[in-house]
């Protein structure tokens, strides 16, 4: 069995930790030997990342509110919390929780003016007062004129970044392409992005295959729900009614303060969940809220 | 260590602490990892081609080292090929990240440049065994719907598609773009598609496997056109059936007419074939296209026959009528009116029939990637782009995508062709824009490389890229010549 593993990229900036499904690029801007010690902390906190949340995998894969003994399992928790409406498991925020806890050692007494902990898509984020992040906003296909730029400030309250959907890397509900939220810690955006994106879909719909989760990965907290494994060609109002599902899970959450943008993607058509002040919302071409946009 | 094996073809990877359980064809969380036929495969990106040691050509095979306890993470052998699969990844900031490795074989200080190209110009093209009419040329090839590329010139037993091309992939509309993006990296990484031809045929089309023409399988690759058949068993029919009728969409054979029959002194037997007649005994044009006997859109063969002359046909003569594949036959009799009425095929005419589908080959489709290697990629290679074009040509550069030989088009830039089926496992990506993200190598000499203004302070050694980056090993395909083997360059040739 391998064990974690760390190493700084070819560019020699950014740091690289992946120890079994956990692959994280990490990256600090500050003096270089505060960079230094803040990667030596990253690396010591993630040799036991993984064991720690193997250990109550079992607990973590359940819709509960059992107390859990490790930091990045608290975190899960803490991050399903609010949804407890919805069927959801602590593992909707594995991947964000991961990144905030990685996050946090790496930033914990250092002085850096930035930093980054990007875990497969998720990612958290430091920002020092004053500064900005740009980021380039990847979303699947998307054109590139479209390709969402976004700033976010140290006085934004966003924190996460994350990406979910039929077409990602875990198993989803609904049929979105993808669905990228902002919210103020990456765990937080994991569990909502994944919440909307099971909340884009329509129910019986000839076009959409699903099969059981368990057919799949037989260890899937989702167990023998539907998960969707293809979406064929939908008509406009089709999309429209999905997506308008997917924004009124989204409208939800910002209205309770769980998120601060989302940006919901079907087919060519986008859909953003945002204010006019906010961020997501400043790329040109993608539209204000309430609004579906032919990409 | 081995995958314990669940009765229900799950498998236990125990490759990190989370322990998987994984299904067939499925990957375990990682996506690292996954149950391929039972067993446990990595599937991750930056692949490691091995080259055995004493110079031979034959790859090690992934997972089969002596000891039989594997941890995953270690190459094996020390002289490596390090293929582009995965050089660049790490989502959301796409960033190509070349290496430019160095490895000593056969006393030989050679450099590989590594990187994950992005194609926006790039194609593929398909030959499918068949001679069922896909549609006719130049139409419009869909997947999904959406125009990805169309029908192009008909060759030797196979229809050929051309999908792809710069100007599907951003030409049309965004959705063209993308579906002709999605078609190609699926095919391209050995998946079923299915492609809908205008006025045609609905085809699945996946690398090394037979056609699926409007759900029927292509089993054989016609033996040759109708007159080739006649040529090759006239002598075999000649003592057993009067008449011989090999239908085929492009040229009919018939025995009594053709130069083979005459040569053996087959009498004519009053048989007129619809069509046109090219040369004696060949026809062109008997039927529709379709996809019946032989190609043609006939279910009847007797269908193809005009009538047989009163004058020259008598009753009782025998006829056998076959396809080019043998898949379709059957025999006649003429009666006291001469006409022909159905019989039992006699067995010495049914084992000919046999023979034909013995020399068919089992039909494929065959899926080749064809991308130009264009200026920004030339530039991390060298300081000098040009330079390396010219070293390609003159052969001093090897090309190879994911460790695998290409062929590369005379003429200008670097537009290569490879069977994307030789080629590791998922090495085809795709970025937004959309293009498709293909591997390429350039191998040389150190000199070489310097010569044409290489970045000779990036060079790392073949082995320090293996530690660092836990690359894996590569069950590649045997009998091919390594990208390093000098018999690939000028210099290297007996």
């Amino acid at each position: 069995m391998s064990g974690a593993l760390a190493a700084l990229l070819p560019d020699g900036r950014r740091l690289h930790l992946q120890h079994g499904p956990i692959d994280l690029i990490i990256e600090a801007f500050g003096a270089p030997e505060e960079i230094k010690l803040a990667y030596q902390q990253a690396i010591s906190r993630f040799d036991t990342v993984l064991d720690e949340l193997v250990t109550e995998l079992d607990i973590l894969r359940q819709a509960t509110t059992a107390s859990v003994r490790g930091a990045v399992a608290k975190r899960m928790l803490a991050a399903i919390e609010a949804h407890a409406e919805t069927f959801v498991t602590p593992m909707a925020a594995v991947a964000g929780a991961v990144a905030d806890e990685i996050l946090s050692a790496l930033v914990s007494g250092r002085i850096l003016e930035r930093a980054y902990v990007n875990n497969g898509g998720d990612i958290a984020l430091h920002l020092a007062p004053g500064e900005v992040f740009d980021v380039g906003m990847a979303l699947e296909y998307q054109p590139a004129d479209l390709a969402g730029r976004l700033q976010i400030a140290a006085d934004d309250p966003i924190r996460g970044i994350a990406t979910s959907g039929h077409s990602g890397r875990s198993l989803s509900l609904g049929i979105a392409d993808s669905v990228t939220v902002l919210a103020s810690s990456a765990a937080a955006a994991d569990a909502a992005a994944t919440l909307i994106a099971n909340a884009v879909d329509l129910p019986d719909h000839p076009a959409i295959s699903r099969q059981p989760a368990c057919e799949l990965d037989p260890d899937s907290d989702l167990r023998a729900r539907l998960v969707t494994t293809g979406v064929g060609a939908l008509s406009a109002a089709d999309i429209e009614t999905a997506l308008t599902r997917g924004q009124r899970s989204a409208l939800d959450m910002k209205y309770r303060g769980l998120i601060a943008a989302a940006s919901l993607s079907l087919q060519d058509h986008v859909l953003v969940v945002g204010d006019d002040s906010h961020p997501l919302t400043t790329s040109k071409k993608l539209s204000r809220q309430k609004e579906v946009v032919h990409a | 260590m081995t995958p314990e094996k669940s009765p229900t073809e799950k498998i236990r990877c125990d490759a990190c602490p989370v322990l998987c359980y994984i299904a067939e064809g499925r990957a375990g969380a990682c996506d690292r990892y996954a149950n391929e036929d039972g067993n446990l495969v990595r599937v991750d990106p930056l692949l490691i081609v091995e080259h055995a040691k004493d110079g031979q050509q034959n790859l090690v095979e992934f997972l089969k080292d002596d000891s039989g306890e594997w941890d995953g993470d270690i190459v094996a052998g020390k002289t490596g090929f390090v293929t582009a699969v995965g050089a660049g990844t790490t989502y959301p900031d796409y960033k190509p990240a070349p290496f430019i490795v160095s490895s000593e074989v056969n006393g030989v200080d050679m450099v590989t440049v590594v990187s994950e190209a992005i194609y926006s110009y790039c194609g593929v093209k398909i030959k499918v065994d068949t001679d069922r009419h896909l549609g006719p040329e130049q139409n419009t090839v869909r997947a999904d719907g959406e125009a990805v590329g169309h029908v192009t010139t008909g060759e030797y037993g196979s229809q050929m598609l051309s999908l792809g091309g710069v100007n599907h992939l951003t030409g049309g509309s965004k959705k063209e773009g993308r579906i002709t993006c999605e078609t190609m990296l699926a095919l391209c990484n050995g998946e079923a598609r299915e492609l809908t031809v205008d006025d045609g045929a609905t085809v699945i089309v996946q690398a090394n496997k037979p056609p699926i023409v409007d759900g029927e399988l292509e089993e054989r690759m016609r033996v040759g056109c109708g007159s080739a058949a006649i040529g090759m068993f006239a002598k075999q029919w000649f003592d057993h059936v009067d008449e011989v009728v090999v239908v085929d969409d492009h040229i009919t054979g018939v025995l009594s007419e053709h130069q083979a029959g005459r040569m053996l002194g087959v009498p004519g037997t009053g048989i007129r074939i619809k069509g046109r007649r090219s040369t004696p005994g060949r026809y062109f044009q008997v039927a529709e296209p379709g996809s019946g006997w032989g190609g043609t859109d006939i279910e009847d063969p007797l269908s193809i026959i005009e009538k047989f002359d009163e004058k020259k046909a008598k009753p009782g003569t025998s006829m056998l009528l076959v396809s080019t594949t043998g898949d379709h036959s059957a025999y006649y009799e003429l009666d006291h009116d001469i006409a022909p009425q159905q019989r039992d095929m006699p067995k010495a005419l049914a084992d000919s029939v046999k023979r034909v589908q013995e020399n068919c080959e089992p039909a494929l489709c065959s899926v080749l990637f064809m991308g130009g290697a264009g200026g920004s990629l030339r530039a991390g290679v060298t300081e000098n782009p040009v330079a390396l074009t010219r070293s390609v040509r003159q052969t001093l550069t090897y090309v190879s995508s994911g460790g695998v030989p290409v062929y590369i088009w005379p003429g200008g830039g670097i537009t290569y062709m490879v069977d994307v089926s030789l080629m590791p496992k998922n090495s085809f990506g795709y970025v937004p824009t959309p293009a498709l993200v293909a591997p390429i190598e350039f191998t040389m000499r150190r000199d070489d490389y310097e010569t044409l203004g290489g970045h000779m302070s990036s060079i790392v050694p073949v082995e320090s890229v293996l530690e660092k980056s836990g690359l894996r090993s590569l069950d590649g395909p045997s009998g091919r010549p390594s990208p390093t083997a000098g018999q690939n360059f000028p210099w290297g040739k007996g």
